[in-house]
């Protein structure tokens, strides 16, 4: 019988490194049936429903309470969910996955340093260009949030699925939001972070969905899960 | 909230036939734009705050749509396909659905789906009287689809960008300062710098070059500018120029050695703004500041007094009404008079009713100049549902 499902990365940059850390916990997954299959079993733990999804698809899970645990960057977190604090519970961050969600600008603008001389620009820009400035970013949330805790308002957003650095040579952007790990893509695309611009300091985490039905069994599964898990960290 | 049972959905049918009755009968002309508008347009015009609540999708061709959160600009873009010079009258009325995505999910007082009634009316060069009739047929239409007791409360834009005009400022910061009106924090926060005199803070070669652009030719300056990117590797990419980023540099040079803003200026702006009395008090208040002041803002007050002469000839109550200095800073296209209509006793965040001038927004849709532009809209549910509380 199942009584906990934990949804894990099925694929992208976390698949592996979350792989390798339940495997050190001593929670090995494993595939259940056919090796390609979505379902899976954590190797010496009963009553837990291992299932292999995307790092969106767990967010979303998470968000419905169809699994219990997910694990999911804290970035793809905040930018999908309204209500983190309503919907989920981080309950350990796990030392991967860590990347920064910057607001990045053309390094030839010298005349701009922060976020405030970024709305500057935005006046003078519509007064030259009769437009706002655009934006790059596949975080649309992040990034409204964030100008407006700035009072950043001049701007309007491209959607960038992909090589959302180079918008800004291309001419299809004025700036970018994304995530950086060792700033050595934005340099290369001559770009520089604001000084006021960390949006976020990301990694994995294990989170937990409070709209799930957690009975006594799936509390107790969970606990074992989260003492190995810190175990390995200690 | 749509209309889920037969009673509501005929209730709010009927009350539209007399908002649009009110409004037909004072020769405007019934239209329905599209549901379905190009996303770009809205998108550059509204900003992202509303963006946010606005449903954008791709369609199969891969054209990027939205349901119009609003219905001013759809009726702004029908005036300007029907005459591209705008240089016509038009008096337009429309009743129909606008969609704002919820993000807590929707609710009664803040529905996904809603019916907007309303007036616009474009090239009208006697701003002053065609302000008048929009309040004037906002409140009839209220009036007459049952709503007896109410209360307007105004603001005006323009009255803001006078008063800072007619002050002693650089102009570098009355730019600053009108922009950031639609913020209050942030206004707040950029007058006590100014008034405190802070310097803006950059990094030392940066505030060295911005210094010998100033003190050297500044006719030169671009010419330093391109010096400096290029012995610093930073070669000049995407769509801003090498002239806006001088001009920002030169401006900044300029707050380096500039004195702080004179208190008494900043003074004058907070006093400004903390007006809030009924509409003739207020004007004799503001003509107080200004004249304390030192400056002259007699042509604005003559032309929101005007405007109060004419409500009341129009039979517009002002018994219960309202100016505020700070109402309609949250409303970024609007340029000069904003209202809007609350049931008695009812929540101000959730008027039946608003409206304003806007005559920068036609031009920014494609019209080659400024046009004189007014209008209001009738939030039909809250109006439905402040009647029946009354009753």
């Amino acid at each position: 019988m199942t009584a906990l499902s934990i949804g894990v990365p099925a694929k992208g940059r976390l698949k592996d490194a979350a792989a390798s850390l339940f495997e050190k916990a001593g929670l090995a997954l494993r595939k259940a049936g056919h090796e390609r299959g979505y379902r899976g079993v954590i190797e010496g733990l009963d009553g837990v429903e291992v299932v292999f999804l995307s790092a969106a698809e767990i967010v979303h899970q998470l968000r419905a309470g169809r699994i219990h645990l997910g694990l999911t960057g804290e970035d793809l977190i905040r930018e999908t969910l309204p209500d983190v604090e309503g919907c989920v519970e981080f309950l350990a961050p796990l030392g991967f996955g860590r990347a920064d969600v910057v607001v990045a600008v053309p390094d030839c603008w010298i005349d701009v340093a922060n976020m405030a001389d970024l709305e500057d620009v935005a006046v003078q820009f519509a007064r030259q260009h009769g437009r706002r400035l655009r934006v790059a970013t596949k975080y649309l949330n992040l990034t409204r949030r964030f100008f407006a805790r700035h009072g950043v308002a001049g701007y309007r957003i491209v959607e960038s699925v992909g090589a959302t650095e180079g918008t800004p040579a291309a001419g299809t952007a004025e700036l970018i939001v994304d995530i950086t790990t060792t700033g050595t893509t934005l340099k290369a695309n001559h770009l520089k972070v604001l000084e006021d611009g960390l949006i976020l300091q990301s990694q994995a985490h294990l989170v937990l969905a409070r709209g799930a039905a957690w009975s006594g069994e799936a509390t107790s599964l969970r606990d074992v899960i989260l003492d190995r898990l810190r175990a390995v960290f200690s | 909230m749509a209309a889920e049972s037969a009673q509501q959905f005929e209730a709010l049918e009927a009350q539209a036939a007399s908002l649009l009755d009110v409004f037909r009968a004072a020769g405007y002309e019934r239209v329905a734009p599209s549901l379905i508008q190009p996303a770009d347009i809205f998108l550059d015009q509204i900003g992202e705050t509303l963006r946010g609540r606005t449903y954008v999708f791709t369609d199969l061709a891969g054209e990027e749509l939205c349901l119009r959160p609003d219905l001013t600009v759809p009726v702004s873009r029908l005036y300007l396909e029907r005459h591209p010079e705008a240089d016509v009258e038009a008096r337009y009325c429309y009743n129909g659905p606008a969609f704002r995505f919820q993000p807590r999910g929707p609710s009664p007082t803040h529905p996904r789906e809603f019916r907007q009634a309303g007036i616009e009316c474009f090239g009208v060069a006697d701003r002053a009287s065609a302000d008048a009739e929009t309040v004037r047929l906002a409140t009839e239409a209220v009036r007459e689809a049952g709503l007896k007791r109410l209360r307007l409360r105004f603001g005006d834009i323009a009255l803001f960008y006078a008063l800072l005009d007619a002050l002693a400022l650089p102009e570098r910061w009355r730019v600053k300062l009108r922009h950031y009106f639609w913020r209050p924090p942030e206004f707040h926060a950029l007058l006590s710098r100014l008034a405190k005199g802070e310097r803006p803070h950059g990094n030392g070669a940066i505030a060295e070059l911005a210094a010998t652009l100033e003190r050297g030719a500044p006719a030169r300056a671009e010419d330093l500018v391109a010096e400096y990117l290029e012995a610093n590797e930073l070669p000049l990419s995407g769509n801003r120029t090498l002239g806006e980023i001088t001009e920002r540099l030169l401006d900044y040079a300029a707050d380096l050695r500039a004195d702080p803003l004179p208190k008494e200026v900043a003074t004058v702006i907070d006093y400004y703004l903390a007006v809030a009395a009924p509409p003739r008090e207020a004007v004799d208040r503001v003509a107080l500041i200004a004249k304390g002041a030192g400056v002259d803002l007699t042509p604005a007050l003559e032309g929101l007094t005007r405007r109060f002469d004419l409500f009341g000839e129009g039979g517009v109550d002002l018994g219960t009404a309202r100016f505020e200095t700070e109402f309609g800073r949250s409303l970024e296209y609007y340029s000069g008079l904003v209202f809007q209509i609350e049931a008695e006793g009812g929540d101000p965040t959730t008027p039946v009713a608003g409206g304003g001038r806007y005559d920068g927004l036609l031009r920014s849709l494609g019209a080659p100049a400024d046009v004189p532009a007014v209008g209001s809209a009738i939030h039909t549910e809250r109006l439905l549902g402040a009647i029946g509380e009354a009753s």
